[in-house]
């Protein structure tokens, strides 16, 4: 276009959409598309009567948007057994969650912490053993501990009605049979156990990051085990701890498999009253409400997720790196 | 009065044998210097007398008590470490106050004592910082205050001033030195720095895979080397080293590249014995030029670099096939390719048995 | 304080640090905190793990009897049980699709977001959000993406295509593909997290060295990306490989093993016997092959590192 020819100079002249760019983007928009499509229905879905949802099409954005089948699932719907809605599940997972994460990651973090800096003979065998063991299914090692947790009711059931003349004179309910099997504490232990390995070495590898000079000048300073960990560690160590935290809170709330096999029926979590309303055989499918319940549950995860961001990933990372 | 003892101490990590049978008498307000190539175990023996590391064999005494199994804060010693080691999440006078909380110290003293530390390191204005908004300088003042508030018998220093850059690392070492005659405390200094080493210590201790030496004054250790590892460690640049034989005759002499050497003014350690040795002479004590007259050796070399310090000079010639390393004065004229006469004398040369490497 | 105490306190010092303390009570506190650790690995991963090992060869029921050995009875019953078969007939087809699935797409979304695009991290929240979900609700929602009256199919078929058919669910030859499809929804993306964190481990003077003797971007991947993060895929595939294993409750929301016995998986089959059938020592024997096929797959990755250790 021009007569003179043109020297190359100054910065390059930039293409702004290249062919390859285009693709790159569009492959990826299809690819979000994909991942998206799943969620999307669950909301549009939750948002439809069930006439609509019978006359249109999945994909359609609802006409006349209701929040009815919302109101259903969390305090209506009904499970085999009873017709409360999802909140029973709901605070359930409450319940088992708190103790829960607080229990297992204040135990994964000493261990992490005496494996770093206080190794003794055998440590670092125990600590393979669990890391292998992290490996072993689940299915081989739930009977057992079934059995376990009844014979640890049975353990402490003397020495809590040891208890009782007290507490019968205080006007307080005496102890019946403790039973751990079955109870909220039962599933506790349960995630405690099955949480350790990936938290000990999340903790372990922190811990191992900071500089040892800063254990030894404390010791140096007469602080224990006990100070070093909680005047020294667990301050430096927030950020491992949050990971931790968006660890256990997203894997406790989802499972299911723990959930049917250590509790009873009344203290079911989310997860297992969530499936018992939607796959219970009685009854119209309500797709509706079943939408809005499966939207409910994966709520807290979807919640913590977003709000995380990169520490989420941090933490999922940290747990790739097993072995 | 001994104020630290080390008696055949053993270290091993698993199968390695770091430290061993180690022994160490260390008086009461001496500043002694650990001085050794990286990787020689100098912290090691450091952490030991900590009690941060338990030893495998042996004995450490701490001003006359046996502290061998103790813990370390009941062994009346503080430390100094390379990383400064600060308590990142408190504060400065937290940090300070840290080692005397530990120790149950009543509040008013435990104020005391920091202010105390803290008007001493000059570092009152910063006690209620926290150390990420230090320099590098003031953190390494703040952890030398960590040992100082616990007003311990002896001061234990893992290489100190390794992470400071150079002007700060001269400062800090004068006031190290400042520091140990104002307090009069035993001080025990790792470090890979010869500068460092020859300028703090009263004495030097020369390591080498866990194994002492040489343990001597400075001076003695750069006039006296016991063997040619400390010869060749001790000095910058380092001796140039010939090897050669011993003649016994009338007078002993040495000879390398058919040049006799006389050392009539040599002062042997022990008997004169002929055999392979080596020769060793320091840089700065090769003449040149006029300087040369009269010299034991005296001899032409050719220029091949010429490296201008400053202060002084320093000449990389040879002759008859051996490099050397010469240094001169400050600035001199000498350009490389001249060909310059030097010498030396014997008095002032190292000979060392080429077996076992011990001084002659 | 008097002079004579501070003796005799100097003089207690000395004995405490003159005494060589004894071994199992040294650094007791640590030893104390260290137990629950001891405790799981000891008692539950080994113990409980020998335990129900031991009891596969008894002829428990309702309750475990661990008098009555009938050897591999158990194992003959298990192989010869059609319901069982399926099951390793559906892990061994849901388990090699997962992998190759999750490698492939893991991969190849991680190379794209590595182009240095814009809105990288909103296309990595959208492809990792799954993930966070249970596996509960992925079953469910394709559940009713699947339906045939509703949805993908219904749709294809409303738009035209009358003779459409998709209908995984409540076909017994292909549900396990219907599985398949929410399994590599919810997990993909994590091992595109872990692949993108391999790729930006590798030095970027590659790229330029590359770029500098002109090689395609695609053969810099093939020749030389893929084979510097053999340590990053090894990882990937045991993390896929242990996920494959324990799928149960993606099975139980979607499909719950239908239609009929289409979709059943072996850690169902494990549950149902425990729990359900008060066939213990099927579920133990079942349980038991479960932990053969991951120590399969475990064993050579140990002897893999170790070699790799050993040699590095
Ligand atoms: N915890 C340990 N385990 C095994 N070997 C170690 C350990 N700490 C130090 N070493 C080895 O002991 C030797 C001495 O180390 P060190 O005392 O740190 O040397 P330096 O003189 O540089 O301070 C080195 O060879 C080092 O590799
Ligand atoms: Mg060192």
């Amino acid at each position: 276009m021009v007569d003179l020819p043109m020297e190359p100079s100054g910065p390059k002249p930039r293409v702004r959409l290249s062919r390859a760019n285009i693709m790159l983007y569009g492959i990826l928009l299809l690819v979000s598309l994909y991942y998206l499509l799943p969620l999307y229905v669950m909301v549009v879905t939750s948002l439809k009567g069930m006439p609509e949802i019978r006359m249109g099409h999945l994909f359609s954005p609802p006409m006349e948007v209701t929040f009815e089948p919302w109101v259903k699932a969390w305090s209506e719907a009904c499970t085999g057994i009873n017709c409360d809605g999802l909140s029973r599940g709901f605070w359930n997972s409450v319940r088992i969650l708190i103790p829960s994460v607080l229990v297992s990651i204040g135990v994964a973090s000493v261990s992490g912490y005496a494996l770093t800096n206080w190794r003794f003979k055998g440590s670092e065998t125990f600590f393979t053993i669990l890391i292998f063991g992290a490996f072993i299914p689940y299915q081989v090692m739930i009977y057992p501990i079934v059995i376990l947790l009844r014979e640890a009711g049975d353990l402490v059931t003397p020495i809590a009605q040891s208890a009782n003349p007290a507490l019968e004179l205080l006007g307080l309910e005496p102890f019946g049979k403790v039973r751990i099997m079955g109870s909220l504490s039962g599933l506790v232990f349960v995630h405690t156990i099955f949480g350790m390995p990936i938290l000990t070495l999340l903790f372990r590898n922190y811990f191992a990051s900071l500089p040892d000079e800063l254990f030894k000048a404390a010791r140096v300073d007469g602080a224990g085990f006990w100070g070093i960990y909680f005047r020294i560690m667990v301050p430096m160590s927030l950020p491992i701890f949050v990971v931790a935290i968006i660890l256990q809170v997203t894997g406790i709330w989802n499972d299911f498999l723990f959930g049917v096999i250590y509790t009873k029926p009344e203290i079911y979590p989310m997860t297992v009253q969530l499936n018992n309303i939607v796959n219970s055989v009685q009854g119209v499918k309500e797709y509706n409400v079943n939408m809005a319940a499966t939207l409910l549950t994966g709520l807290v995860p979807l919640i913590i997720y977003f709000a995380s961001g990169k520490l989420f990933v941090r933490g999922i990372a940290a747990g790739a790196v097993k072995g | 009065m001994t104020s630290v003892s080390i008696r055949n101490l053993d270290l091993n990590f698993g199968a390695i044998n770091v430290l061993k049978n180690l022994n160490l008498e260390i008086e009461q307000g001496e500043f002694l210097v650990l001085l050794g190539a990286s990787g020689c175990g100098k912290s090691t023996l450091l952490n030991c007398i900590a009690g941060l590391l338990d030893i495998s064999a042996g004995q450490i005494h701490i001003s006359g008590r046996n502290v061998t199994w103790a813990e370390p804060s009941e062994r009346g010693i503080g430390m100094v470490f390379q990383s400064y080691a600060l308590y990142p999440q408190m504060t400065v006078e937290g940090n300070l106050s840290f080692g005397l909380k530990n120790q149950k110290m009543a509040r008013a003293e435990i104020q005391e004592r920091v202010a105390r530390a803290a008007k001493i390191l000059q570092i009152e204005p910063l006690l209620k910082r926290k150390p990420a908004a230090l320099s590098g300088g003031q953190r390494q003042r703040v952890a030398i205050g960590r040992a100082l508030v616990r007003d311990v018998d002896v001061f234990l220093f893992d290489e100190p001033l390794s992470n400071l850059d150079a002007k700060l690392r001269t400062d800090l070492r004068v006031e190290l030195k400042r520091l140990h005659q104002q307090l009069g405390n035993t001080m025990i200094y790792v470090t890979h720095d010869q500068v460092e080493a020859m300028t703090l210590a009263d004495r030097i201790a020369i390591m080498k895979d866990g194994i002492v030496q040489q343990l001597d004054s400075p001076e003695e250790i750069y006039l006296k080397p016991c063997n040619k590892y400390v010869a060749d460690f001790i000095g910058s640049p380092a001796m140039n080293l010939f090897k050669g034989e011993i003649v016994t005759g009338d007078t002993p002499g040495f000879v390398a590249n058919g040049i006799n050497t006389g050392l009539a003014g040599y002062g042997f350690e022990r008997p004169v014995t002929g055999g392979a040795a080596w020769m060793g002479i320091r840089p700065e004590h090769i003449l040149l030029g006029q300087a040369c007259e009269g010299a034991t050796v005296q001899t032409e070399a050719l220029v091949d670099i010429v490296e201008p310090m400053g202060s002084d000079t320093l000449l990389w010639v040879h002759s008859a096939g051996q490099q050397m390393r010469v240094r001169t004065e400050g600035q001199s004229k000498i350009k490389s390719g001249d060909r310059i006469k030097l010498g030396f004398n014997a008095a002032q040369a190292h000979l060392f048995d080429a077996t076992s490497e011990m001084r002659l | 304080m008097s002079l004579i105490s501070t003796e005799t306190e100097a003089m207690h010092r000395q004995d405490r640090g003159a005494k060589k303390p004894i071994r199992l009570f040294r650094n007791l506190n640590a030893k104390v905190a260290a137990l629950p650790m001891i405790f799981t690995a000891l008692v539950i991963f080994i113990g409980c793990t020998l335990w129900t090992i031991y009891h596969s060869f008894t002829k428990s029921r309702l309750l475990p009897a661990p008098e009555k050995w009938v050897g591999l009875d158990q194992y003959e019953r298990l192989w010869s049980t059609r319901r069982w078969l399926v099951s390793i007939e559906n892990l061994v087809i849901y388990g090699a699709c997962t992998l190759v699935l999750s490698l492939v797409i893991g991969f190849t979304l991680a190379a794209l977001l590595d182009r240095k695009i814009r809105g990288e991290n909103i296309f990595r929240t959208i492809i990792l959000y799954p993930f966070a979900l249970s596996f509960i609700v992925t079953g469910l929602v394709w559940q009713w993406i699947l339906n045939p009256e509703f949805g993908i199919q219904s749709i294809v078929q409303s738009l035209g295509w009358e003779r459409f058919a998709f209908d995984p669910l409540n076909n017994g030859q292909i549900v396990i593909y219907g599985i398949l499809i929410a399994g590599i929804w919810q997990g993909s993306g994590f091992i595109m997290v872990i692949m993108l964190a391999g790729l930006r481990g590798i030095d970027q003077e590659i790229w330029k060295a590359a770029r500098v003797d002109g090689i395609p971007a695609w053969k810099t991947y093939i020749f030389i990306v893929i084979p510097m993060m053999k340590p990053v895929f090894i990882t990937a595939l045991v993390m896929i490989a242990s996920g494959i294993i324990k799928v149960y409750d993606l099975v139980v929301a979607q499909t719950s093993g239908g239609p009929g016995i289409a979709s059943e998986v072996p850690a169902k089959y494990v549950i149902e016997k425990m729990f359900e059938a008060q066939n213990l020592g099927q579920g133990f024997a079942a349980s038991t092959m479960m932990l053969v096929s991951v120590l399969v797959v475990l064993i050579p990755y140990i002897y893999l590192q170790l070699g790799g250790s050993r040699r590095g």
